[in-house]
């Protein structure tokens, strides 16, 4: 008796087994490699037109929170194709879910959003399309610079830029008036601004900062500097000698020894806190910033202004990119076409305006020269034309600088180098020079060659 | 390992740290059945329970106010604008009633995940209990040992795996690893040595009842305040399951509360995010009140069981 | 764990030999029948992703050139990895701390409760346990923001007391702080655990210790507690791995102390990096098979001397 319990359990337990395995219920959509296309961008462009009179459905993965609408707008208009729009997490948490998905061959998206500084480690890593195939080449007008630049890699345009994040300082002014500070033009002026409200109310400061990669890498940008050199697999990191960091270390390390920076990491309970009752007097950060404003900062509406940022030189025009994505299509979809019709849509046709009107920051030349663009009134600013002055610092963004091809994992470890000067004795250079070690090694350990 | 040493207990000894003089002294007026409640102990413990709740005051406190006030007030206490049930009904529609799924998500993860982690506990617990086998002890030690072994080391390769099996994505990449229960295992061994006596197996057997039989018939009963602890125990965990999740799940439809409070959290930290930390905070408080009632009404469970294991011959 | 022994049987004479029989042979395979299920499902979940762990630590996949077979390379460049030390060092330290203080307060709150010298047991025994209900993510939470040195409780205590208490998360305050919060997650449910085994020692234990005129603490010290020696010892031992294994609260923490919390503060967060930041899953599965090796070595140790005490 005992043996046929015992046959009875073995089969109770391998059926259950087999249960177990064989129930799958799939995600997404996403399959196997599909070999890249062939160079004929008019058969792209016709292959696209086609994908979309044929229909068929897609995933993409954004946290764009304006994509919502565009979604509806694009299947409003092509009711044969499903768009399943997935929030799989914020920047790094997304690279690193793609990542995943990418090694393991399933689940992997057909769009994806991608950060600026993020696109060339999926470059780099092939899973991402060169959209040069679906005429995306042509493309080059439409687009400002800085974003172009970045989805410019190696010849090959591996995402259509989605918006852009050129630089401005947001100022509180009304407590600029109550302490009699000007706005600055210089960073030397900020410096100075900085002492000023400081001493006279000891709870404010002129702006937050715990150690922002970001940050750190745009006003670097905008001083001129290019510790970043990349040509194919050789990269090179030097922020000891370059002229560039040396300006911006000037003026940084003097911040943060004399305490004028507040402690509270950005994003945070406390941050919005701050930014609500002027304790965190500006903001130096992209123009996407209003959105995050309105949304979040609401009772201090009408204390805040938007000026250009500030120079390191007198009389200069330089400007930086802060933040921005692209949407780019993933090499493992099997719809390559119909996915790219769907980021043309959002980002060089009508979603483009829908896009805008959700509070996105656009990167299109044409959107930005226009008059109705310019001369739109910010509620939140006191009724100011912001956006000229984040149109003018999008034609100032300095060209030349390269993000490393593994930036995600350089911006990952940022604090634990850099992070140590905001708080404890050491210096920034020492910070950075750590900075830069750690990316070495990383990069050699790669397989780069890393001079 | 406890019997011998409460059997060693029994006789008084008369040497070492525990000597007692021969003569007895009367006995007390209080004794050790009825002691004397004391102020002091209780004043001791109660600054154990203040630690205690204190931080879920703060959340329900923090639970009552809105998105604005929640940035300017006081943290322990009310901002004057009572809004819990605004909060809660925000809670529930906000962005399409995603946390009605969440949460329907987590009650299926745990039926599965805490009920089938305690199938195989009481199973598995009986058999090392009842069944003198060889390599009975090799099994404990290499379970053990496998709880050594780092999450984050299995993380990657347990995600690789599933995702050739198709299971990424899924309910069964977050209920098949919640079924292992090292510590249910653990606690259904100890219950099922002390609670089942041999001789009711001998008799069950020698009439003639297979072993399942027995098992379902006899042990089950004998077994239940145990069984009740784990299943407690085990869905405290899948409840509150994050890190496994948090590599498996990608899609937001499948998230459990865990992972959907951590996403509207980081919500805030996006260009054109929303800030929801009331939210949050509400969602917290939602989450842990089913809990804390499970909690509530199966502890008559617990000290049923735990008298019944008190009473020995 | 020894098995009760049955008496012989009353009334029941069964020839020795067959009952021998059915002890040694039969009996065997019926018992890994029912654990069976169990450790199917283990080797699925446990066993296999071990392997293949152990799999990757002996290859590397680099962006630039592929994936290529190392050997014990990543082993050897764990051993010199100076971050990854720095956190061993880091949960060693907070075990050596974290660990006695959390057990000693649930042992002294199992005793009080047990002791029946409280008014309102109950209430006591439930709201000391809520804590383990309350998801690690919700609890970081709650003490983030009150760890705020600018807006939370500490800010506030300090305008209106006149205090100037440290901030709690900066580098040097915050590993206490964590350890804060795991103190109040699991106090209660180790409570609970050695209240649990206090439980179920006899009553005539008691009886005879009154009758030879003990008082409280003697009974605690030389009744009670050698009779939960078996709970102390499981107790401590999923501490030290829980300790060792520190992950969510420092992850969940990070976002709000960002320069205090690094990427390598445990070794948990920093084989988490390793794979998902930096794509290097097998130096990040090398790191974690030497930390499993740490942490079992460490536990078998305690469950020796915790297990040898009492022979």
């Amino acid at each position: 008796m005992t043996n046929k319990a015992l046959r009875r359990w073995a089969q109770g337990v391998a059926v259950l087994c087999a249960a177990t395995l064989g129930l799958t219920a799939c995600g997404s959509s996403g399959g196997s490699d599909g070999g890249s296309g062939s160079g004929d961008t008019k058969a792209g462009a016709s292959g696209v037109q086609s994908a979309l009179a044929k229909g068929g459905s897609i995933t993409v993965w954004a946290w764009e929170p304006t994509l919502k609408q565009v979604v509806t707008d694009f299947r409003a208009k092509y009711p044969k194709v499903k768009v399943k729009l997935v929030n799989a997490g914020t920047g790094n948490d997304q690279y690193t879910a793609l990542q995943n998905a990418v090694q393991a061959g399933k689940g992997v998206p057909d769009v994806a959003q991608i950060e600026y500084y993020a696109l060339s480690q999926f470059a780099l890593g092939k899973s991402v399309t060169d959209l040069g195939q679906f005429g995306a080449k042509d493309l080059q007008k439409t687009y400002s610079p800085g974003p172009w630049n970045s989805v410019n890699i190696n010849g090959g345009i591996y995402g259509l830029p989605m918006d852009s994040g050129p630089m401005a300082l947001f100022y509180n002014k009304k407590v600029f008036d109550q302490y009699k500070i000007a706005v600055p033009t210089t960073w030397d002026q900020y410096l100075d601004a900085a002492r000023k409200l400081h001493k006279a109310n000891p709870k404010a400061y002129i702006t937050s900062d715990t150690g922002d990669a970001g940050m750190t890498t745009s006003l670097i940008w905008q001083a001129g500097g290019k510790p970043y050199s990349v040509d194919g697999t050789k990269v090179s990191v030097n922020f000891g000698s370059d002229p560039g960091t040396s300006a911006y270390t000037k003026v940084w390390q003097q911040l943060i020894s004399e305490h004028l920076l507040a402690p509270v990491p950005g994003w945070s309970d406390q941050w919005y806190k701050g930014l609500a009752d002027g304790t965190i007097a500006t903001l130096a950060t992209g123009a996407w910033m209003p959105a995050n404003f309105t949304t979040g900062v609401a009772s201090a509406s009408g204390d805040w202004r938007a000026a250009p940022l500030p120079q390191w030189q007198a009389g200069q025009n330089a400007s930086a990119e802060n933040g921005g994505s692209s949407l780019a299509v993933m090499k493992a979809s099997t719809n390559k076409e119909l996915a790219y019709a769907f980021v043309q849509y959002a980002n060089q046709g009508a979603g483009v305006q829908t896009r805008i009107k959700g509070g996105a920051f656009p990167a299109t030349t044409a959107d930005l020269d226009s008059q109705a663009f310019l001369d739109t009134t910010f509620p939140y600013f006191g009724g100011q034309q912001a956006n000229k002055i984040f149109s003018d610092s999008a034609k100032n963004v300095l060209s030349g600088w390269s993000y490393l091809p593994y930036q995600v994992y350089a911006n990952s470890i940022f604090n634990d180098t850099v992070g140590k000067a905001y708080v404890s004795n050491t210096p920034l250079t020492s910070g950075l020079n750590a900075w830069q070690t750690a990316s070495v090694k990383y990069g050699k350990d790669q397989g780069f060659s890393v001079g | 390992m406890t019997t011998e040493v409460l059997a060693s207990a029994v006789e008084p000894s008369r040497s070492g740290p525990y000597a007692v003089p021969r003569p007895s002294r009367p006995a007390r007026r209080h004794s050790v059945d009825r002691p004397r409640r004391s102020v002091t102990l209780t004043v001791l413990t109660s600054l154990v329970v203040i630690y205690t709740l204190v931080p879920l005051a703060w959340l329900f406190i923090n639970a009552t106010k809105t998105q604005p006030r929640l940035l300017n007030s006081f943290g322990l206490w009310f901002s004057g604008h009572f809004a819990l049930w605004d909060n809660i009904r925000e809670t529930f529609t906000y962005n399409d009633h995603i946390f009605v799924r969440w949460l329907l998500n987590t009650l299926l993860y745990v039926a599965l995940g805490a009920g089938g982690a305690t199938f195989l506990a009481v199973l598995g617990g009986y058999g090392l209990a009842k069944f003198d086998f060889p390599g009975r002890r090799g099994v404990f030690a290499v379970v053990i040992g496998a709880v050594a072994v780092p999450p984050t080391a299995l993380a990657v390769p347990t995600f690789l795996m599933f995702s050739r099996m198709g299971l990424t994505n899924t309910p069964w990449a977050v209920v098949i690893p919640s079924l292992i229960s090292p510590f249910g295992l653990y606690l259904m061994w100890v219950f099922a040595s002390e609670a089942i006596p041999d001789e009711l197996l001998e008799a069950a057997r020698v009439d003639g009842s297979g072993e399942i039989r027995t098992f379902f018939r006899v042990c089950l009963p004998l077994l239940a305040p145990g069984i009740v602890t784990v299943l407690l125990f085990t869905m405290v965990t899948t409840w509150n399951n994050y890190f496994l999740p948090l590599i498996m799940i990608k899609n937001p439809d499948w998230y459990p509360l865990t992972l959907g409070l951590n996403a509207w959290n980081a919500q805030a930290a996006t260009a054109g995010g929303q800030p929801v930390f009331n939210l949050v905070i509400t969602g917290s408080l939602l989450t842990i009140v089913p809990l804390i009632a499970a909690f509530l009404l199966l502890q008559r469970y617990w000290q049923t069981g735990l008298s019944a294991g008190s009473v020995k011959q | 764990m020894a098995a009760i022994s049955p008496p012989n049987a009353a009334g029941r004479a069964e020839p020795p030999g067959r009952r021998r029989a059915y002890a040694t042979g039969r009996r065997r395979w019926i018992g890994w029948g029912f654990v069976a299920p169990f450790l199917l499902v283990f080797a699925l979940v446990f066993l296999a992703p071990i392997g293949y762990s152990v799999y990757l630590s002996l290859f590397r996949d680099r962006l630039i050139g592929g994936n290529s077979f190392v050997g014990l390379d990543n082993y050897r460049q764990a051993f010199h990895d100076h971050e990854f030390w720095s956190g061993l060092g880091r949960v060693g330290l907070f075990l050596a701390v974290q660990v006695p203080i959390m057990l000693g307060i649930a042992l002294l709150v199992a005793l009080a409760l047990d002791s029946g010298r409280l008014h309102g047991r109950n209430f006591f025994r439930i709201s000391i346990f809520l804590p383990y209900a309350v998801p690690a993510v919700v609890a970081t939470l709650m003490w983030g923001f009150m760890y705020g040195n600018r807006f939370g409780l500490v800010a506030s205590l300090n305008e209106h007391l006149g205090l100037s208490l440290p901030d709690p998360l900066s580098p040097h305050l915050v590993l206490a702080s964590i350890g804060n919060i795991v103190t109040w997650e699991f106090t209660g449910y180790n409570m609970l655990i050695f209240y649990s085994a206090l439980h179920v020692i006899p009553r005539s234990l008691y009886e005879a210790a009154e009758i030879d005129g003990a008082g409280q603490f003697r009974i605690v010290r030389s009744v009670k507690l050698p009779a939960i020696r078996g709970a102390l010892v499981i107790a401590t031992i999923f501490s030290i791995i829980g300790s060792f294994q520190l992950f969510n609260e420092p992850s969940i923490l990070k976002s709000l102390a960002p320069n205090a919390i690094t990427t390598y503060f445990t070794p948990n967060l920093y084989t988490f990096a390793l794979s998902f930041s930096g794509q290097q899953q097998n130096y990040a599965a090398a790191v974690a098979i030497v930390m499993a090796v740490v942490t079992m070595i460490v536990a078998y140790v305690v469950q020796l001397r915790g297990m040898r005490k009492e022979a």
